[in-house]
């Protein structure tokens, strides 16, 4: 059985990505400026829009991560398609 | 003037069979240069952040592909 | 611990089913310089090294797993659905008669990986050098990829990868400047 993920997917799916990557490379950054105040302001406001945008994204389309990181659907849908290789 | 891409011509001989390749290039990236990055430096917004893989303009390295000039005698 | 998450790290896209291209492509999955070997480097080095720059090996060890996955899905996307007739096209043929479409970490010439492609040296400047050196060379090695890859989709992630490996030396680089600890007497802010 397919399924075909809808265009909104990949446009929600688009946007975590670009605020998480936002936030790998302020973490990198603060790895080495740990003083900098203004960028540890930036990291906390899109860690914020990060946990907005996966809450939003999990409604409809399942759990992002693991272990009790994520809640869980009824039924459990960690297994669900598409994993990250097949999108 | 400030390029990412160097260039040099290498010695060629007479001898050399395949047609030779007159000016070749290697890759100078902005982390050669920057030292530790001062703080406050412009940013992408966070799509053109993932798109250029980095989040400052400053640290951005395109990389078009080889540019090399191949001598057609 | 480490918790997996359920996404890709950049939108990874691929043009054609082009076996050819993941033969090339495996250099950066079980290479020398590949990600698998950047994942294992950092995050094995970080035990060892002055507590200032763990966090930096935690989180550049972390994110080369990401990449490692990137590189897997586009070695899975393609080959894929390729015939064997096609992967024996692609110069594949021993790949498949061990393998199938299974993915196995060796490099581009098929030289299974090796623990002899990373160091640990216990010196913290050596270990840094190391790992500045390591980004170069796989800078490098995806430039060559890119040279050898007429497929747009694919080359727009290896560029993205690419550009990492420039901001991950960046990063080493700020770590060396760290513990030689001159730099205290510049004031940034």
């Amino acid at each position: 059985m397919n399924k075909t993920m809808p265009p909104e997917f990949y446009q929600l799916l688009e946007e975590i990505q670009a605020v998480d990557f936002v936030l790998v490379e302020l973490t990198l950054y603060l790895d080495t400026h740990p003083d900098d105040y203004e960028a540890i302001q930036q990291f906390n406001h899109y860690a914020k829009q990060s946990k907005t945008l996966k809450k939003q994204y999990e409604k409809s389309y399942g759990p992002l991560k693991q272990y009790g990181a994520s809640y869980s659907t009824y039924p459990w849908s960690w297994d669900d398609t598409p994993w990250p290789w097949q999108v | 003037m400030y390029t990412q891409t160097k260039y040099y011509y290498p010695y060629h001989s007479p001898f050399d069979p395949c047609k030779p390749i007159k000016v070749k290039s290697y890759e100078t990236p902005p982390n050669l240069y920057m030292g530790f990055q001062p703080p406050s430096l412009p940013q992408f917004q966070p799509r053109e952040a993932l798109y250029h893989g980095t989040l400052w303009p400053a640290l951005f390295s395109p990389y078009p592909g080889k540019r090399e000039v191949v001598d057609n005698e | 611990m480490w918790y997996y998450e359920k996404k890709l790290q950049y939108p990874v896209k691929v043009s054609s089913c082009n076996p050819r291209l993941a033969k090339y492509l495996i250099e950066q999955y079980g290479g020398a310089d590949g990600e698998l070997a950047a994942a294992l480097r950092y995050l094995n080095q970080r035990y060892t090294i002055p507590d200032k720059v763990i966090g930096l090996l935690t989180d550049i060890g972390t994110e080369e797993f990401a990449h490692l996955e990137m590189i897997a899905t586009m070695v899975y996307k393609l080959t894929k659905d390729a015939t064997p007739e096609m992967m024996k096209e692609a110069g594949l043929a021993p790949h498949y008669a061990n393998h199938d479409k299974a993915l196995f970490y060796h490099n581009a010439a098929g030289v299974p990986w090796t623990a002899t492609y990373i160091q640990a040296k216990g010196d913290p400047i050596a270990d840094l050098y190391e790992d500045i050196a390591a980004e170069e060379k796989a800078r490098a090695t995806y430039q060559w990829i890119i040279n050898l890859s007429d497929d747009p989709d694919l080359n727009d992630g290896l560029k993205y990868l690419r550009e990492r490996e420039v901001v991950h030396s960046q990063r080493f680089r700020e770590a060396v400047e760290i513990l030689k600890e001159e730099r205290d007497k510049q004031i940034y802010f």
